[in-house]
């Protein structure tokens, strides 16, 4: 009797959606996705600002007029750490692919260092690109 | 029985090809991750580079990509880029979307758009790289 309670304590629980909290390797993974589709948008901006370089001076300083407003900032300031966050978790995947790290404990950790690293690269992004 | 379906003059495997294992996967993950091995340094050298034109004039910028290996390397990046942006949108189609035909030309459309993006984006370069 006692053996059957212990047996019912220990069985994994089935997640409900509502009340999970998602595991850190979770959140992890669909912030990749979420900024792997952000960067896709982004490519968007990208060309554009390409196209303009080639068009001629008047085009270009459009262009960098916008991206340089508070808003056109904001987006930059959201697209460098969608770019570093994506670029760490790349990585993560590409160590992952060759069999190395996959164990709860490790992915813990290095879904912690994803995180920790973006906010690093784009804080040094970011001083970098005022002190120059 | 004969080689050819009951609709049609394809044979089973032309047939079958496209519409799930023709022995094709295994290349399409393979090609999505050396682009992603390659991007790694590329887009480091990428953030870097464009950090040091953060607050270039139109001059600055053509003379940047006035230089061989910039251009060289902005055509690789863009490139790889592109194909990265297109594999990745079609995993999370494939994912999410349930519908043969909608997800058909979610995947279809994205291609179209990731080959006009890059087709405009390298036009650019070349043209600023070649320009006077």
């Amino acid at each position: 009797m006692s053996e059957t309670s212990v047996a019912k304590k220990a069985r994994p629980l089935s997640p409900h959606l509502q009340v999970y909290r998602l595991p850190l390797p979770a959140v992890s993974s669909i912030t990749h996705r979420f900024t792997g589709i952000a960067l896709t948008v982004g490519t968007l901006v990208l060309t554009w600002w390409l196209v303009a370089a080639a068009s001629g001076p008047d085009d270009f300083d459009t262009a960098q007029h916008v991206l340089g407003s508070p808003i056109g900032l904001l987006c930059l300031l959201g697209w460098t750490w969608a770019f570093g966050y994506h670029l760490l978790k790349g990585i993560q995947h590409l160590i992952w692919d060759t069999g190395t790290g996959i164990t709860n404990a490790s992915a813990q950790r290095s879904s912690a260092l994803v995180f920790g690293g973006s906010f690093v690269l784009t804080a040094i992004v970011w001083i970098a690109a005022f002190a120059l | 029985m004969a080689s050819t379906s009951d609709n049609g003059f394809r044979t089973r495997l032309g047939r079958v090809r496209g519409l799930g294992s023709a022995k094709s996967g295994g290349a399409h993950w393979l090609a999505y991750r050396m682009v992603a091995v390659l991007l790694v340094p590329l887009t480091v050298w990428f953030l870097i580079s464009i950090v040091r034109l953060a607050k270039a004039e139109h001059a600055d910028a053509i003379a940047w990509l006035h230089q061989p290996v910039n251009a060289v390397l902005l055509l690789i990046t863009l490139i790889a880029t592109f194909h990265h942006a297109a594999a990745g949108m079609r995993e999370v189609y494939e994912d999410y979307i349930h519908g043969k035909l909608a997800r058909l030309v979610a995947i279809g459309l994205t291609n179209g758009a990731a080959i006009l993006l890059a087709a405009a984006s390298v036009f650019a370069v070349l043209k600023i790289a070649f320009g006077a």
